[in-house]
C-alpha cells in the first residue's frame, strides 16, 4: 500500500481486509485501522472470554497468544494482526479435553470470581512456551502482568507450576 | 481514539517518505494506542513499521552488535548474545513492564516511551510537555515519582524505560534514517533535558525512523548489575534505578559507567564521576564518594527528596554488586 506524503487526512476512512487463524480457524475480516484485537473478539465476535479490565495494559485480563507469545489484546491493533496466529481461552481445550493449564485452575481453586482467569490461563501458557520459569519465584515474576483483585495468587501459582511439565510435554504448542 | 489513517510500507524509505508531522510510526504500540486512547496523542496517520527488515540481532566486525529496531523487548533480553555479552541489558529489559508487554514493545519504540508523569496523562489539566506554555502542575503538585537531576522550571518530568538506563552505560549508538538520509546519534545525546521546550523529549526529527540500536564491544559487561527499585516488586516504573558497570583489574578500577534511571528527564550520567573512580579500589567508601559526587546537584521537590537518599544508597549497592558480578568458571 502507498500513500502520499501529507495527504493521509484528505482520504476518507477505511477498513482493511486482514486474514488470520483464530482458535484454528481461518477467518477472513474487515477491520477499521482504530479497532483493537480485544474489541474485535469481544465486539464482533462474540468471543467475551477475553475480558476488557482496564484497557491500557496494566491487568493482564485481555492477554491472548499470538503465534504463540502472549500479548495484551487490548494494546494491539486488529489491522496490525494479518497473517496472525492467535488463540483465546476458548481455543485452548482440544473439544472437551481441558487444556493441562485449564485443569490445574479448576484442581487448584485458582480463582475466586473468574474475571481475571482467562487472561491468567493464556498468560500461562505463554509462560510455559517460553520455557524460562524453572521454580516458584520466577513463576512469580513471569506472572507480574497478570492482577488478580481477589488476591488468589497462591493457588494460580500452584496451578502454574503443577501444570509446567504437562505444558511442556504438549512442546510448546498454542 | 481518534479515527486515523492506516499504512504498511514494505521497506525504510517508503515509511519516511509518506511520514508527515501528523503521522507517527507504530511497531509494538504498548505506548502509543495507551496516549491516543487517552486522547494525549491524536496522529491522523499510523504507519506501521512491523513489516521493515529490523529484526536482527548481528555481531559486528568491530566487536559490538547490531540490534533491529523492530526486536522485541523480549527477544532480545532473552538473545544468547545479550545474555552472555550484555547482561547489563538483559538485566534491565527484564526489569521493565510485564511479559506481555516485552513481547510486544520493540527496541526502537522503547528509547521513544513518553513520560509517565500523572499530568502529562491526564489532559484535562495543563502540562508543558503536552501543550507548550500552559504550565507545569507537577513542580507544586504530587511530584513524588518526579525528577531530583537536571529538570528545568517547565517540566520536571522523568523518562520511564529501564532499557534506556543500561543503554546509556553501555554507550550505544542510535541510528536512525529520514528523508535527508542516515546518521547516527550516541546515546548521551539521543534523550534530552526539559529546558524550556519539554515537548521534546529527544533529537528525533518527525520524519525520521529508529532502525538500529548498534552496542559497542565493551569490557565493561562481566562486572554489571542493573539494581530497579519501585513501589511493588515488580511491574512498576523504577523511583531509582542504576546500571552499574566496572571494567577491574583485581580490585583497581580500570574504567567505570553508572547511569541513573528515574531520577531526570533522560537516562543521567556524570562522567567526571565516573573519571574519577578510574585507578581507585573497589570499596564502599570508593562508591559512597561517588553517589556523593553523582547527587551534588539533586534539587528535591516537595514530595520526592527520599529519592535522593534512595538513589545515594542505589548508586553504592549497584557498584557492589557490579563488582561481585559474572564471576566466571
Amino acid at each position: 500500500m502507498s500513500a502520499t506524503p501529507n495527504g493521509a487526512a484528505a482520504r476518507p476512512f477505511v477498513s482493511h481486509p486482514i486474514r488470520l487463524t483464530l482458535n484454528g480457524q481461518d477467518r477472513q475480516l474487515d477491520v477499521l485501522p482504530w479497532t483493537t484485537l480485544l474489541d474485535l473478539l469481544r465486539e464482533q465476535l462474540d468471543l467475551v472470554g477475553s475480558k476488557k479490565g482496564c484497557d491500557h495494559g496494566q491487568c493482564g485480563a485481555c492477554t491472548v497468544l499470538r503465534d504463540g507469545k502472549r500479548v495484551n489484546a487490548c494494546l494491539t491493533l486488529a489491522v496490525m494482526c494479518d497473517g496472525a496466529e492467535l488463540t483465546t481461552i476458548e481455543g485452548l481445550a482440544d473439544g472437551d479435553a481441558l487444556h493441562p493449564m485449564q485443569q490445574a485452575f479448576i484442581k487448584h481453586d485458582a480463582f475466586q470470581c473468574g474475571y481475571c482467569t482467562p487472561g491468567q490461563i493464556c498468560s500461562a501458557v505463554g509462560l510455559a512456551n517460553e520455557g524460562r520459569a524453572h521454580d516458584t519465584a520466577q513463576i512469580k515474576e513471569l506472572m507480574s502482568g497478570n492482577l488478580c483483585r481477589c488476591g488468589a495468587y497462591s493457588n494460580i501459582r500452584d496451578a502454574i507450576e503443577d501444570a509446567l511439565p504437562a505444558c511442556r510435554a504438549q512442546g510448546g504448542e498454542q | 481514539m481518534n479515527p486515523f489513517q492506516y499504512s504498511k510500507p514494505a521497506d525504510v524509505h517508503e515509511a519516511v517518505h509518506m511520514s508527515s508531522a501528523a503521522s507517527r510510526f507504530i511497531a509494538g504500540g504498548t505506548n502509543l494506542l495507551d496516549l491516543m486512547k487517552e486522547n494525549i496523542s491524536r496522529p491522523e496517520h499510523l504507519i506501521d513499521i512491523t513489516g521493515l527488515p529490523l529484526q536482527g540481532v548481528e555481531e559486528t566486525a568491530s566487536g559490538g552488535v547490531m540490534i533491529g529496531a523492530l526486536v522485541s523487548n523480549a527477544d532480545l533480553a532473552w538473545h544468547p548474545v545479550i545474555e552472555a555479552r550484555y547482561p547489563l541489558l538483559s538485566q534491565a529489559i527484564l526489569a521493565g513492564a510485564s511479559p506481555q508487554l516485552r513481547n510486544m514493545a520493540s527496541t526502537g519504540g522503547n528509547l521513544l516511551q513518553r513520560t509517565r508523569c500523572y499530568y502529562f496523562y491526564d489532559a484535562s489539566v495543563p502540562c508543558n510537555k503536552r501543550e507548550p506554555g500552559s504550565g507545569c502542575p507537577a513542580r507544586t503538585g504530587l511530584n513524588r515519582i518526579h525528577a531530583i537531576l537536571g529538570a528545568s522550571e517547565h517540566c520536571v518530568a522523568t523518562h520511564p524505560s529501564d532499557m534506556c538506563v543500561a543503554l546509556a552505560a553501555l554507550e550505544a549508538r542510535v541510528h536512525v534514517e529520514g528523508r535527508a538520509g542516515a546518521r547516527v546519534i550516541e546515546f548521551a545525546d539521543f534523550h534530552r533535558l526539559p529546558g524550556d521546550t519539554p515537548q521534546r523529549d529527544n533529537l528525533l526529527a518527525d520524519d525520521e525512523l529508529i532502525t538500529a540500536i548498534e552496542l559497542p564491544a565493551s569490557q565493561l559487561a562481566r562486572h554489571s548489575h542493573y539494581l530497579k527499585i519501585r513501589d511493588r516488586a515488580s511491574y512498576a516504573f523504577a523511583l531509582v534505578s542504576v546500571a552499574a558497570a566496572l571494567e577491574l583489574d583485581g580490585d583497581q578500577i580500570i574504567d567505570a559507567r553508572v547511569a541513573l534511571g528515574g531520577v531526570a528527564h533522560k537516562p543521567w550520567r556524570d562522567r567526571a564521576v565516573e573519571a574519577a573512580l578510574i585507578g581507585q579500589t573497589v570499596s564502599r567508601e570508593t562508591f559512597s564518594n561517588a553517589a556523593d559526587a553523582l547527587l551534588q546537584d539533586a534539587v528535591p521537590l516537595e514530595h520526592n527528596g527520599f529519592k535522593i537518599k534512595l538513589a545515594r544508597r542505589g548508586i553504592i549497592r549497584a557498584l557492589s554488586d557490579a563488582a561481585v558480578a559474572g564471576e566466571r568458571p
